[in-house]
């Protein structure tokens, strides 16, 4: 075999590898949800959905664990929008280039990278301790919002990045100020995109059980929290516990669960998907 | 031939990005009710000079100007002055044209909807004299709730000028504002600035020497940063006094 | 008018003032508590001794013990994750159609929208059984089987990461190794993957800090008894895990062996935090020199 032909007989067999291990983790991947089906679909009906949790698998249900996921949804959801946007906006239309905004920057980024069990930690002793709140809804979705507060922020700064520079020449030179510029011109212009971000970072949020188990909530709820200074379970939380039991019952619960979690999160992502696409449809500079 | 009252005036104006100075002692008045142009090649301050008139350099960081620009003999750099007032007294086209992504409609009453102004007949009555100065009326009278990025890039612009119109300034400064379109389109809105300059004073920046010498009455040639020269468009165009500007318009037309 | 818009300038600022608030707040919180359980344990104590047994009666304090399960997941995850990630990289910048690529690089992202207690409950459900059926040591928890899965789940991580350093190699390198007869191996090798080696370093930075603050899969799948070992196929915990065990106990606010979780915690942000900043200094260096 001359030089070149091994070289090429090489190449070919990179190439058979590169396919191997692109489809790898999708191959686990489709196992794994088959796997998860096959386990837990049977177990899914209406009592499962509408029972509350209980000692007995058989009986045990996830009212309160999607309930409260529900509940961590929209109130991560109220409370991280809202200041991450107005955060992006600040840095990316307002902040001048000071060691300031250079500071503000690299510390978003440090923040990205803190390990969601730290935000737990942060929560148990902020609001939990300091400012004796105990481990309710609340607590839990100030804390997940401050873990997902960094996405927020980059993915609207990126959104409105992408909103040229002549459509707000053209909004000051008509007269408008600043606010307004950003508040008729930027925002709407980049609000799919924002929201993209957001509803990506809340699915984030949904999937979340390290900083909630921190904070204290607790697998066993055995009521739908009412108001956001109820004590609650999540999903995820109930997951991992009825993962941590030995009976086999107790893992059927939690493929179950996990099916409707998975939902959830594929959900959210479908739609951040769909809003993206449509967002790169309508508005082509 | 009376002399009419200069509209605008630039005395001894320096302008700097940081320590870049783009403008050198600056001192022109320009006439109102008529055409002034810009020309001068490719980076001598056309467009930096422009921007300063409605001070829309303001958001460029480092920017800052020494020197006086008169509106109507006041100064628009004093202290007391706002912006916003200031740009619904001069309004702007651009090179490309930058219509922003909502309806025609509200497209050309932007301007007054910021100003608070929410009665719909104004509006609606502002929308549609506006649209017919800048002779875009008929072409769009049918779909002024389409979206402003489906039509041409001609009439675009003239819906750029009509919205710069709306807000009723009495200066318009465009920079290029033909730069981009098509043949038939640059003759439209030339035909539109010969009409606009019954009511208006306009500066135009052109690259475009034949423009330069059709649309306007003055013409400024600028060379790195310094005002070389500034005639009457004929004159300059028949016989420049300055060496330089002999050779940018020669060496034009070839 | 001038006021409104101070005012909400002034809002906004303080929005993203809160960022800087929550760091802050962060190292305050690891830090109060950790000086008060350093005033108690010693900094030589925690860093040289063997075991961790703060739960016992005979309380033994050395971090080692869980910061070796750590290590040690998060070897076998960027084991998996490194040479798979990078293949898929060089493949679909190198080898695949647009087309493909296009249709493949969401799924790949679906591995990492998956949360992590499915990924944990798949290691012990599924990996752990599986892997016990030709590796006969293997443990019911192990970190073995938490490492693999955790690799998968940080596949997209490193992909993207390196693509996108990859397809921002300038394409006069490409197309000049291509001219000189290469093949599509030896130029991937030989010239995109040495000029996009920072971009890449920083994408394995990025999953090692990761790896290391990840939770739910090796609390559910990994074990929890701190094990001073580097042995894939028994028992560990790591610090993540050590900090869940001992939330969901009962142990009173306040004492000691509430203030470990804390200094677990230092720990663990002291490392991500260098890794993380490691990883921004790269990129920082690496876009200097292609601007
Ligand atoms: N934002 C800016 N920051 C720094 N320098 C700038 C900026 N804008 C323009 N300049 C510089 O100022 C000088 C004048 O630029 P200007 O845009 O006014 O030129 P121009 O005459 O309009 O050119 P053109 O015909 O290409 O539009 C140029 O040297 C340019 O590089
Ligand atoms: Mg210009």
């Amino acid at each position: 075999m001359t030089n070149s032909e091994k070289n090429r007989l090489k190449d070919k067999a990179f190439q058979v590898f590169g396919i191997f291990c692109t489809f790898i983790g999708l191959v686990v991947l489709a196992i794994f949800l088959i796997d998860i089906v096959i386990e837990g679909v049977g177990r899914i009906d209406w009592d499962f959905m509408t029972s509350l949790p209980s000692r007995r698998a058989a009986r045990a249900g996830i009212l309160t664990a999607w309930a409260g996921t529900l509940w961590i949804l929209v109130l991560s959801a109220l409370i991280a929008f809202p200041l991450g946007i107005a955060a992006g906006i600040y840095l990316e239309e307002y902040a001048k280039k000071t060691k300031l905004s250079d500071f503000l920057e690299i510390n978003i980024a440090n923040l990205a990278g803190v390990p969601s069990i730290i935000y737990g930690l942060l929560g148990l002793e902020l609001f939990v301790r300091f400012m004796h709140l105990g481990p309710v809804l609340l607590v839990g979705a100030l804390t997940l919002s401050l873990l997902i507060l960094p996405i927020v922020i980059v993915t609207t700064r990126e959104a409105i990045k992408a909103v040229p520079r002549t459509i707000r020449d053209g909004s000051f030179a008509l007269g408008a100020s600043k606010w307004q510029t950003v508040w008729n011109q930027v925002l709407p212009a980049s609000f799919g995109g924002i929201l993209t971000g957001v509803i990506l970072a809340l699915s984030r949020a949904v999937g979340e059980a390290a900083p909630l188990i921190v904070i204290g909530a607790l697998a066993y709820v055995p009521f739908v929290p009412k108001s956001p200074m109820d004590e609650f379970t999540v999903l995820p939380i109930q997951i991992f516990n009825w993962t941590s039991r030995p009976q086999a019952a107790f893992l059927t619960n939690a493929a179950a669960a996990i099916i409707v979690l998975l939902l959830i999160t594929f959900l959210l992502n479908g739609i951040a998907v769909y809003l993206r696409h449509r967002q790169q449809k309508k508005i082509k500079w | 031939m009376t002399k009419k009252q200069s509209k605008l005036e630039a005395n001894n104006l320096d302008a700097y990005y940081g320590d870049f100075q783009a403008l050198k002692n600056i001192n022109i008045a320009m006439e109102e009710k008529a055409v002034t142009a810009f020309i001068g090649p490719s980076g001598c301050g056309k467009s930096t000079f422009l921007r300063t008139l409605n001070r829309m350099n303001d958001y460029i960081d480092g920017f800052r100007i020494q020197g006086q620009i008169l509106l109507d003999g006041r100064d628009i750099y004093a202290t007391d002055v706002r912006v916003d007032e200031l740009r619904k007294e001069v309004g702007m086209v651009f090179q490309k044209p930058n219509p922003f992504p909502k309806t025609i409609y509200e497209n050309v009453v932007y301007g007054l909807k910021i100003q608070g102004i929410k009665d719909k007949k104004i509006l609606q009555e502002a929308c549609e004299k506006s649209l017919q100065q800048a002779a875009l009326w008929n072409e769009v009278k049918d779909k002024l709730d389409k979206s402003a990025l489906a039509l041409s890039g001609g009439q675009q612009q003239r819906l750029c000028i009509a919205r710069a119109l709306a807000i009723q300034p009495s200066v318009i400064l465009m920079d290029e504002p033909a730069s981009a379109l098509d043949p038939i389109s640059t003759a439209k809105i030339e035909e539109l600035i010969h009409e606009l300059k019954k009511n208006y004073t306009i500066v135009i920046v052109t690259h475009n020497m034949q423009q330069a010498g059709r649309v306007s009455d003055h013409t400024a040639f600028f060379y790195m940063g310094e005002l070389v020269e500034y005639a009457k468009t004929k004159t300059m165009f028949t016989s420049p006094s300055d060496t330089r500007t002999q050779n940018y318009i020669t060496g034009r037309f070839g | 008018m001038r006021v409104q818009e101070k005012i909400i300038e002034g809002l906004l600022w303080l929005s993203a003032a809160i960022t800087i608030l929550v760091t802050a707040s962060i190292i305050w919180v690891l830090l109060s508590e950790s000086i008060q359980f350093f005033s108690e344990v010693s900094i030589v104590r925690f860093l040289t001794e063997k075991e961790w047994t703060p739960l016992f009666a005979d309380k033994k304090f050395g971090i080692m013990p869980l910061v070796a399960g750590t290590f040690l997941t998060t070897a076998i995850a960027i084991a998996v994750a490194l040479p798979i990630g990078l293949t898929i990289a060089i493949y679909l910048n190198e080898y695949a159609h647009a087309r493909f690529k296009t249709i493949i690089k969401p799924l790949l992202e679906v591995l990492a929208t998956i949360p992590t207690v499915v990924y944990g409950f798949f290691a012990l459900t599924v990996v752990t059984p599986f892997l016990q059926s030709f590796i006969p040591g293997l443990a019911g928890f192990n970190a073995l089987s938490a490492g693999i899965v955790m690799g998968v789940m940080i596949i997209p991580m490193i992909s993207s990461l390196s693509e996108d350093a990859i397809s921002a190699v300038p394409r006069s390198l490409r197309e000049a190794a291509y001219g000189m007869g290469s093949t599509r191996l030896q130029t991937a090798f030989g010239v995109m993957v040495p000029a996009a080696s920072s971009g890449i370093l920083v994408s394995v930075i990025l999953a090692i800090s990761r790896a290391v603050g990840e939770t739910m899969i090796v609390a559910i799948a990994a074990g929890q008894q701190p094990r001073l070992t580097l042995n894939p196929l028994v028992p560990i915990e790591t610090i993540t895990t050590y900090i869940v065990q001992v939330s969901m106990g009962d142990v009173p606010h306040g004492s000691l062996e509430y203030r470990t979780i804390f200094a677990a915690g230092m720990t663990l942000f002291v490392f991500t935090f260098l890794l993380n900043n490691l990883s921004f200094w790269i990129k920082k260096k690496y876009q200097e020199k292609y601007d």
